[in-house]
């Protein structure tokens, strides 16, 4: 056995997490933000590390 | 083209490239049609500091290895020059849009030293931090792709009492702010710097080319994290996500949780993951480091090494403590001590001294977790 087979299994359980997750919760670009956070005049919404929640 | 030359040895390895850099254009081209083009330039993002961490064999657990038993500080000193520039560019740019962009600020308190001293010791023994996990596991690393879902569900665990823990006690948030916050900032890693050298080998202060190169591409690129999504490069909160994602979509209830009851935690909750900046910059990480190891002569064809079982278990148990320990700490090597640090926020730097601790620690139970032969 070689690496091959840890790397495809690495991206294979990305790609089930995402596949998964979208079943669950499809993406709506309609509601995407702009592209930049910088210059949008909107505040800030992501989760982060350092952050406690809202 | 000849059926000859398709089947030559030099043209498969440029398809096989060419086939790579083609995929990831689709990904990201998909992301930015059905997602956002935010989100796009987001796992764009993740993908270069997969490839740079990777391509450049650049991280945060080896070089902090190497200074403790080597006495070589040069990739230490990289991450510090590559911390310098960020709060060069960050700092100003915190300050002038307060509203727009938020930096990694954390309290500092009992649970988050604790915290970091125990991800210190434990991303020695794996020799991986959260972006080294998630670098090596792409890379094919059989140790980082086990020690990577348990680093999950211990960030998801963290995550779930966070709240318990830092009723025990923690301090106001304390940042630096400004030009006098940069210039703090600046005397703070050169200090750091001067005594990395005095402690260091004699002619240690030369930087490897490649040292150097990293801690530059890594610096635009966490600038770019921020300017795109308004927040620092971090790690952890997207590994937590994946398996608060996973146990609900299983039927459990996290309303016990402060943490998770919050609003915000609720809303990341039901939005796709693919809206998330840190799952979309760790996404991009396994899968730049993929791409890196699948283009790199030799990369993948390496054959998996053989641990004891013991080798094993250990893992296990450290991917669970790098999870639950990070979410304690604020974060990892990415999202305390680089953004931290980055961003002016005292509680990077307070993670810096405890992980490193810490680490003297991990090399320690490292050398009788059957993860490398006893020194």
């Amino acid at each position: 056995m070689t690496r091959l087979l840890t790397g495809s299994l690495a991206i294979a359980g990305v790609a089930f997490v995402i596949g998964l997750d979208t079943l669950r919760t499809p993406p709506n670009p309609y509601q995407a933000p702009p592209m930049l956070a910088l210059g949008s005049g909107l505040s800030t919404s992501g989760g982060f590390c350092g952050a406690l929640p809202s | 083209m000849t059926a000859t030359t398709l089947a030559s040895p030099g043209f498969r390895p440029l398809a096989a490239r060419t086939g790579l850099i083609g995929l990831a254009l689709v990904v990201i081209a998909m992301v930015a049609l059905f997602v956002g083009v935010r989100y796009a330039l987001m796992l764009l993002i993740g993908l270069g500091f997969g490839v740079a961490l990777e391509g450049f064999r650049f991280g945060f657990a080896g070089p902090w290895r190497a200074m403790i038993l080597r006495r070589e500080p040069a990739g230490i000193l990289a991450q510090l020059l590559s911390i310098a520039v960020v709060a060069c560019v960050a700092i100003p740019m915190l300050a002038s849009h307060p509203q727009e962009l938020t930096g990694a600020q954390a309290p500092i308190g009992f649970a988050m030293i604790g915290g970091a001293f125990v991800f210190g010791a434990a991303m020695q023994v794996v020799l991986g931090c959260g972006s080294g996990t998630l670098v090596n596991a792409g890379s094919g690393n059989p140790v980082g792709l086990l020690a990577l879902p348990f680093f999950a569900l211990g960030s998801f665990a963290g995550a779930y009492h966070l709240i318990w823990w830092t009723n025990l006690g923690a301090l106001p948030i304390l940042t630096l702010r400004g030009t006098p916050g940069l210039m703090i900032t600046l005397v703070g890693l050169a200090l750091v710097a001067a005594v990395l050298l005095w402690l260091g080998k004699p002619g240690s202060w030369r930087l490897p080319r490649r040292y150097v190169l990293a801690a530059l591409t890594l610096a635009a690129l966490a600038i770019a994290n921020l300017v795109v999504a308004g927040q620092p490069w971090g790690v952890v909160y997207g590994l937590g996500l994946w398996a608060a994602k996973g146990v609900t979509a299983l039927g459990a209830d996290l309303s016990g949780s402060a943490f998770y009851a919050a609003v915000g935690s609720e809303e990341r909750l039901n939005a796709s993951v693919l809206t998330d900046y840190t799952s979309l910059t760790n996404f991009g990480m396994i899968a730049g480091a993929f791409g890196v190891a699948a283009w790199r002569s030799g990369g993948l064809s390496q054959p998996l090494p053989s641990y004891p079982a013991r080798a094993w278990i250990v893992t296990i148990i450290a991917g669970l403590m790098l999870g639950y320990s990070s979410r304690l700490a604020f974060g990892c090597n990415v999202g305390a001590f680089f953004s931290g640090i980055g961003t002016g926020s005292l509680h990077g730097w307070v993670w810096f001294a405890a992980a490193f601790a810490g680490a003297f620690l991990g090399i320690r139970i490292r050398a009788v977790s059957g993860l490398e032969a006893r020194p």
